[in-house]
């Protein structure tokens, strides 16, 4: 009987418990980290394909001059330098000096009157449910629609608006038809719909500890002292998400600014062969970044340049999106956080 | 085993049948028909009207089966054509953009074609020609065209003591002074003449064959600031505002009615004079035949140009990945070339036949209110607008000034079109380069 080697040993004897036990764990550990990647496999492949795909297509074409036809060629910086000189008194910068106004004033008065309707429905007494439901209805109209109606609605000559307005004896103002009203009547729409906002504010207001509000009161503490020391620290989350939230929804601000202009400007209804068109009707009033960058991929075929725009755009949200979660951390207070 | 072999001699018989089956039709010597899929802007009763003329078309070709298909927009067709999945033809209601299709070759080159068959491109006239190329690539050809004339009101004239329509910018602005008429809390109940950029075909570009306005100068620039005659224009258009007060016509605009309904300003008597299409006419047939109204040339700045106008028009060509391009160009000429075809499709929608010889076709319904636009459409002093590589953006970006102008947001005339020229200018270099101006 031969004594077996030392090598032979390694290499036949039975493995020791701990290593058997390491084995099983790292086997563990790759079977759950494939489960996990199978269930995550349909938000993977959906996320690659439809937002990294064409956000890695987007940052290429904004090299290039692309009119959708012929293939991309590639310009280097030029879109840019195009885009902050030559492009920027002249449209571009009335396009973001009309998104920002949205965001100054539309975004606050947006959350502040969702806030307030949702504070107003916690006090109601009766018709609670009827009263939830008249001001969540308008968020179901498609914008579309909405906007459709706002513009009869708010018709200058034959609207009911300056109608009743006039038999008050009020001239009422050209609303969509004066660059001064149009962005205010947008607002008015936005306002108007406010449904979703109001529904997360509800939920966060009926969400406040009982028991804070009630040792505040006992404090002495009024109406105005428990609104400010009391609910808005406790729902300040949920302002934050409102608000960041909002001003996202505002720098992508299109549909209804770019269906009230079609309509008020009697555009919608022209024949093909009439090829002009008021950028923004009325007066480049409501000509926001997006439906600029919507004219240049889409009625201009500037691919090249509205991907340009598109990553400005994108750069920007994300700077101003940043700047607002770092300064909530002054305001936000979150439930059980330890600072 | 053997109901394996039972079924394979089943299955092969079944093959062997359906073989058959599927070959029959060659058999007999009847080759299915080619399906010629075409895509057209028009909907509702004009696309009714172009699916007449198609028929005709279908019945005496039985190689082909030709499929109709309406309400379609540059967006589908680019669409289309780079998912390579174009129809066999496409037509445009927006010729500006045949810059893009032209040099792209997203539409073919249709010079062999022409060549080939030998058709004389004269047949259509000057300004079609234009539009249905770029850069001397013909890429497209006209079917049917749309050119602008003067209406008015006929009844309204009289009661105002008018005879026949003003040839000439200042006589129809006494006309329309003479024919506007106010209510007792000074807004407007009808307005004469309603020159206001925006307002259903009111554009810079329609009117620009009126007083001969230069778009571009000799190096390719834009010339709106160097050529005088486009703010001796743009003043008599503001002076024509100022008379109605820009808030007061805005509001009156306001309830004019719908462009393409039963409301219009003209047709219900709010609006004495206008410019329009020619189409206008079948629209009045159908919503009013009743009106008291009579066609003319527009009035002119100097009466040389006097019955001119402004052209545009469908266009219609060949997508590059058609499937059978033959079939394709054999429907294409007919439908713009044939004098019968667009004959009847012009009696159809009221729109311009857009050969010189169908012009005169004893085909056409006689109607003295829709011949005048046959006039104008031959007249060599029309025009239509430049076709540039940034398609129509250079004409947005001159509409945008004109809103601010016409409204009296500009104080400094000149000025100001020396700065849209600027734009326009890097517009051009821009969409046409892809270079900083």
């Amino acid at each position: 009987m031969t004594l077996p080697s030392a090598a032979g040993a390694a290499t036949t004897a039975p493995a020791t418990p701990a290593a058997v036990r390491r084995r099983a764990k790292r086997r563990a550990t790759w079977r759950r980290r494939a489960t996990v990647a199978l269930f995550l496999s349909p938000w993977l492949v959906g996320f690659s394909v439809f937002f990294g795909y064409p956000l890695v297509m987007s940052a290429y074409l904004s090299f290039t001059h692309y009119d959708l036809l012929n293939p991309p060629r590639w310009i280097g910086l030029a879109n840019y330098r195009y885009l902050f000189g030559g492009d920027f008194q002249a449209e571009v910068w009335p396009a973001i000096r009309n998104t920002l106004w949205l965001i100054a004033f539309l975004v606050p008065v947006h959350v502040l009157f969702a806030f307030a309707v949702a504070v107003m429905l916690t006090r109601a007494k009766w018709g609670v449910g009827f009263f939830r439901t008249v001001f969540y209805l308008p968020s179901l109209v498609p914008p579309v629609a909405a906007t459709l109606a706002f513009v009869y609605v708010f018709n200058p000559a034959t609207g009911p608006v300056n109608t009743i307005l006039g038999k008050l004896g009020i001239g009422g103002p050209l609303w969509f038809n004066d660059p001064r009203w149009a962005k205010p009547s947008l607002g008015l729409l936005a306002l108007w719909g406010i449904g979703n906002t109001m529904i997360i504010f509800l939920a966060a207001v009926l969400d406040v500890p009982k028991h804070l509000d009630e040792s505040a009161q006992l404090d002495g503490a009024g109406w105005f002292r428990r609104l400010r020391w009391v609910m808005l620290p406790s729902i300040s989350p949920v302002i934050l998400f409102s608000v960041v939230l909002a001003v996202i929804q505002a720098l992508q601000y299109f549909t209804q600014a770019f269906v009230a202009a079609s309509i008020a400007a009697g555009q919608a209804s022209q024949a093909g062969s009439v090829s002009t068109l008021e950028l923004g009707y009325p007066e480049g009033s409501t000509l926001f970044y997006p439906i600029l960058l919507y004219y240049h991929g889409f009625r201009f075929f500037n691919m090249g340049y509205a991907a340009a725009m598109a990553m400005v755009l994108l750069g920007v949200a994300f700077l101003i999106t940043l700047v607002i979660i770092r300064n909530s951390r002054r305001w936000v207070h979150y439930a059980g956080a330890v600072r | 085993m053997k109901r394996v072999a039972v079924a394979l001699v089943l299955l092969t018989a079944l093959a062997i049948g359906a073989s058959f089956a599927s070959a029959s039709p060659t058999q007999a010597g009847k080759p299915a028909a080619t399906t010629l899929t075409i895509w057209v802007g028009w909907s509702a009763r004009e696309l009714s009207e172009f699916k007449k003329v198609v028929a005709e078309y279908d019945a005496k070709n039985t190689a082909v089966n030709v499929k109709v298909v309406g309400s379609i927009n540059d967006d589908k067709i680019i669409a289309a054509i780079r998912a390579g999945n174009a129809p066999d033809v496409v037509s445009s209601f927006t010729s500006q953009n045949v810059g893009i299709y032209c040099s792209s070759g997203g539409w073919i080159d249709l010079a062999p074609y022409l060549k080939q068959d030998k058709i004389n491109i004269n047949i259509f006239p000057k300004a079609t020609q234009y539009y249905t190329q770029y850069k001397g690539t013909r890429c497209a050809l006209p079917l049917l065209a749309d050119d602008y004339g003067f209406y008015y009101n006929k009844q309204l004239l009289k009661q105002a003591g008018l005879n026949g329509p003003p040839k000439t910018f200042d006589e129809l602005t006494a006309y329309a002074k003479k024919l506007t008429k106010k209510n007792p809390d000074g807004s407007l109940k009808v307005v004469g003449f309603d020159p206001f950029f925006g307002f259903y075909q009111n554009t810079a570009g329609a009117y620009q064959p009126l007083f001969n306005g230069r778009y571009f100068n000799g190096d390719g620039k834009s010339s709106l600031g160097s050529d005088p005659s486009w703010a001796k224009f743009l003043k008599w258009q503001k002076s024509m505002i100022d008379f109605y007060g820009y808030k007061n016509l805005v509001k009156w605009q306001t309830g004019a009615g719908d462009e393409f309904s039963a409301s219009h300003a003209f047709e219900t008597g709010k609006l004495a004079m206008m410019m329009d299409g020619e189409w206008r006419v079948a629209f009045i047939a159908a919503e009013h035949p009743d009106l008291q109204y009579a066609t003319a040339p527009m009035p002119t700045m100097s009466p040389g140009l006097y019955g001119a106008g402004y052209i545009n028009g469908t266009i219609i060509g060949i997508p590059k990945n058609g499937k059978n391009r033959d079939q394709a160009w054999d429907l294409v000429r007919y439908l713009t070339t044939n004098n019968h075809a667009l004959a009847t499709f012009s009696n159809g929608i009221r729109n311009v036949p857009s050969t010189v010889s169908s012009t005169k076709s004893k085909e056409l319904k006689p109607d003295p209110n829709f011949a005048t636009f046959g006039k104008i459409f031959t007249n060599p002093k029309s025009q239509t607008i430049p076709i540039t590589a940034a398609g129509a953006a250079h004409l947005d970006t001159f509409q945008s000034f004109l809103a601010k102008w016409q409204s009296g947001k500009v104080k400094d005339l000149a000025g100001g079109l020396k700065d849209v020229d600027k734009q326009i200018d890097a517009k051009l270099k821009q969409a046409g380069a892809g270079g900083t101006p």
